[in-house]
């Protein structure tokens, strides 16, 4: 969940491309099921020793980690949106307007007929958005980023005007925002959550810290976050172990080829678009229903955007997906546990990691990157040492900082779907 | 085929106006039945629009909006031309007029060199800014949509740390703001219909020649447009992709720079929390309606501005005025829709002619779809 692995994961996923040059030493830079836990090991030492360094409780407490999965879920959700599409090679620059669709229906079913088919309203929502676009971009042959512009367009308008015809008069409601909502039900693991609270006050080194991480990830959980991080999985294995998920990818590969094969492109990029506004849909209706009880406007707050970075970060893959979306939630929620000092704390932590990275560059004799890396490394911990707090307004551009980070340092083994954002017609192949 | 003769076919000048023009018929088509559902008199609505948007007051306030809109989109369209994506004018703009705005204040000059200095600031910020996703693209090969995205996000992240009262801005009420600029820093207004527009406007107004000229008759304009239609061809000829991709990023950054200031330096003086967002966006909206041509850029401008002040009116009928932001949606995705069609139609009827021009039976693509496609798109 934090930079080490994140760092280290989208490092060791070189290999998926094809055009990577000759395969060397394709067991060494995978990242397979194997590192997963050593990365977490590493990254659970690190939290530790930063928060008995700097007295940075925040860092690892349960309310904490409940803060940062509430917040990484829907980033998480508009991330595997733009998976989804991606994945059938359609740009999805639109996933912001989806959102915005997905909150306003959601909390507008949801006023009426209960919070679960508001959630289901605000699938179909985003939903109806992703038609939109499938229509531009794959029947019309729209360029894809202009269709996602007009779309971001659309969506806020199409939410301020229906605000106005229908929450206007209601009790609370108005042109921005819409009458509270009830809220879709929470669970608490019994006997385990309490244990692991009552662990967590002691600050123990390391207990304390995997306790209070754990403890808030099972504690006043929704529904609906356990639902969307089973999407994770569920997006895996039908993207990647399903005929259905290898003819989707083989149009965000080469259409033409999937063409000669009989694969039907123009129906896969439909349903992939729809899929990937359901996505979206559901993100807004997370935010509306679940991380609050009414539509706001302005409720997304750029995390379609913030969604797509995690994407790239995750290299178009669920698990790196994931990943990104968790370290961006995490650095979120800690701006709103005594934001500053912990943020500034967390410093410490990204040096320290910065510094085991660079490490294991030199061992793998990658002497460039590594500098790169190290150089950072004693500016991040530099950085820590001559300041005591970080303005809040930095740490929001966090995520947009680790993606263009990530982007410089690792963009040559970055790869994307060949043909995404490619217009494809049928029966034009050159 | 190319050159004058194409460009004078009535043919493709009635074609090239029927997008637009179907475009904003099928969204005020659209608008009326969303307004019929709503319960709504669509003529009414559209009748108070025309009348309020065409008062003496309203023009000057449409002129006046229309002009940071007409920079914006010109911004987008150098980078349109060249097949480069600046989402990021967004950011450009606000960073730009931020440091213009605190820059303006800090120092003191005699009038005309005082706004220069505001103009060359807002401009290199807005270049610089703009610069970070050329260098990206040219040295490690991120794509600029992304890289703008994210840099327009982190742009408004230092705006908002600018903005606050322990850098640069000072509390006024509920405001925040910065120091304001002298007055020798200040465009004076331009008499119009008995108001005062913005004396901005004029500088957009050359922005838009020097945007004609610079594409169209200099050597630079040509290796932009031909970089754009054909990167293959364009290597081929001996153009520098590369320089080209961060000459030409640094140039809509830096146009992107000067979309704040008719605001900055015609009206508020200051940049406060309430400075105008999301010009950036509009103007990727208007650069696709005015299809990147400095005059039809112009229109979509005004049109846009129009639309933005007529929509007052319509909450005093008690119709929701956000109609208006529904139908400059609709506008865009209808017209790039209706350049696809026009697009395909032409090439059609190219391909047709062709064909007939040879006297071959053949199948229809045989006149080589290639260079016919690419003309029909020029």
């Amino acid at each position: 969940m934090a930079q080490l692995g994140s760092l280290t994961e989208v490092s060791g996923t070189g290999t998926a491309g094809p055009a990577a040059g000759p395969a060397a030493t394709p067991a060494r830079r995978r990242v397979g099921w194997r590192t997963v836990p050593l990365v977490v090991f590493v990254t659970a030492v690190l939290l530790s020793v930063t928060r008995v360094i700097t007295g940075a409780n925040d860092l690892t407490s349960s309310g904490s980690a409940g803060a940062a999965l509430r917040l990484a879920v829907p980033i998480l959700l508009a991330g595997l949106a733009g998976l989804w599409a991606e994945r059938a090679g359609v740009v999805n620059i639109g996933l912001e307007g989806m959102m915005v669709l997905g909150t306003w229906s959601g909390a507008y079913v949801a006023l009426d007929h209960g919070p679960w088919a508001g959630v289901l309203a605000g699938i179909l929502g985003g939903a109806l958005g992703g038609l939109l676009h499938a229509v531009a971009t794959v029947t019309f042959g729209v360029d894809h980023i202009v269709s996602g512009v007009a779309l971001n367009l659309l969506g806020p308008g199409v939410a301020r005007f229906l605000s106005a015809l229908v929450f206007t008069g209601r009790q609370g409601g108005g042109v921005t925002q819409s009458p509270q909502v009830r809220q879709p039900p929470t669970f608490t693991v019994p006997g385990l959550s309490s244990g692991l609270l009552s662990l967590e006050k002691h600050h123990w080194f390391g207990v304390s810290d995997v306790a209070g991480i754990l403890g808030g990830l099972v504690t006043g959980t929704s529904w609906v976050t356990l639902m969307a991080l089973l999407l994770v999985p569920f997006s895996f294995v039908v993207l990647w172990w399903t005929p259905f998920g290898l003819r989707l990818r083989s149009c965000g590969e080469n259409p033409y080829a999937a063409e000669s094969l009989g694969v039907n492109v123009y129906l896969y990029k439909y349903l992939a678009v729809i899929c990937s506004g359901g996505f979206a849909g559901l993100a807004g209706a997370f935010l509306s229903l679940v991380a609050s009880n009414y539509y706001r406007e302005d409720q997304t707050g750029g995390r379609g955007f913030i969604g797509l970075a995690a994407m790239i970060f995750g290299n178009w893959r669920p698990g790196g997906l994931a990943a990104g979306a968790g370290l961006f939630g995490y650095a979120d929620a800690l701006q709103l546990r005594q934001g500053e000092t912990s943020v500034h704390a967390l410093l410490l932590g990204f040096g320290l990691a910065l510094v085991l990275f660079a490490g294991s560059l030199f061992a793998r004799r990658q002497r460039a990157v590594g500098g790169v890396a190290a150089v950072l490394a004693l500016g991040v911990l530099a950085l820590y040492q001559f300041t005591d707090t970080i303005p809040q307004q930095f740490t929001t551009a966090t995520p947009y900082v680790t993606t263009l980070l990530v982007l410089t340092l690792a963009s040559q083994r970055l790869r994307m779907p060949a043909a995404d954002g490619h217009v494809y017609r049928k029966g034009t192949a050159r | 085929m190319a050159g004058l003769t194409a460009r004078l076919d009535p043919w493709r000048i009635g074609l090239a106006l029927a997008a637009p023009l179907a475009a904003l018929v099928f969204s005020v088509a659209l608008m009326s039945v969303v307004l019929l559902i709503a319960g709504h008199s669509p003529a009414l609505a559209f009748g108070q629009m025309a009348d309020f948007g065409t008062q003496p007051g309203s023009v000057v306030q449409i002129l006046d909006k229309s002009a940071g809109y007409y920079l914006s989109a010109l911004a987008v369209a150098i980078g349109f031309r060249m097949n480069l994506f600046n989402i990021g004018v967004d950011g450009q703009y606000r960073m730009a007029a931020m440091c213009a705005a605190v820059v303006g204040a800090a120092v003191t000059l005699p009038p005309v060199l005082h706004v220069g200095l505001i103009i060359l600031v807002a401009v290199v910020v807005g270049a610089l800014w703009a610069g970070i996703a050329g260098v990206l693209k040219v040295t490690r090969g991120v794509s600029e949509v992304i890289s703008t995205i994210m840099l327009n996000f982190v742009g408004g992240s230092i705006v908002a740390w600018m903005l606050t009262p322990e850098v640069f801005a000072v509390l006024q009420g509920n405001n925040v703001t910065t120091r304001p600029i002298p007055a020798s820093g200040q465009v004076p207004g331009i008499p119009f219909l008995g108001g005062t527009v913005y004396g901005f406007i004029v500088i957009a107004a050359l922005v838009g020649v020097g945007y004609w000229f610079l594409l169209g008759y200099t050597r630079f304009g040509f290796d932009l447009r031909a970089t754009g239609l054909s990167e293959p061809a364009a290597v081929a000829s001996g153009v520098a992709v590369r320089r080209m991709v961060l000459s030409s990023m640094l140039l809509s950054g830096g146009v992107a720079g000067l979309v704040g200031l008719p605001q900055l330096l015609g009206a508020s003086y200051a940049y406060s929390l309430d400075f105008p967002a999301g010009i950036g966006f509009t103007g990727i909206a208007i650069a696709l309606l005015g299809r990147n041509h400095p005059i039809g850029v112009a229109l979509a401008s005004v049109l846009w501005g129009f639309l933005d002040v007529s929509n007052q009116i319509l909450d005093l009928n008690d119709i929701p005025k956000e109609i208006v932001t529904i139908m400059q949606g609709t506008i865009v995705l209808a017209v790039v829709i209706a350049y696809e069609v026009v697009r395909r139609v032409a090439v059609a009827q190219e391909r047709r002619r062709v064909a007939a021009r040879l006297g071959d039976d053949g199948p229809a693509g045989s006149g080589g779809p290639g260079p016919v496609e690419s003309a029909a798109v020029a």
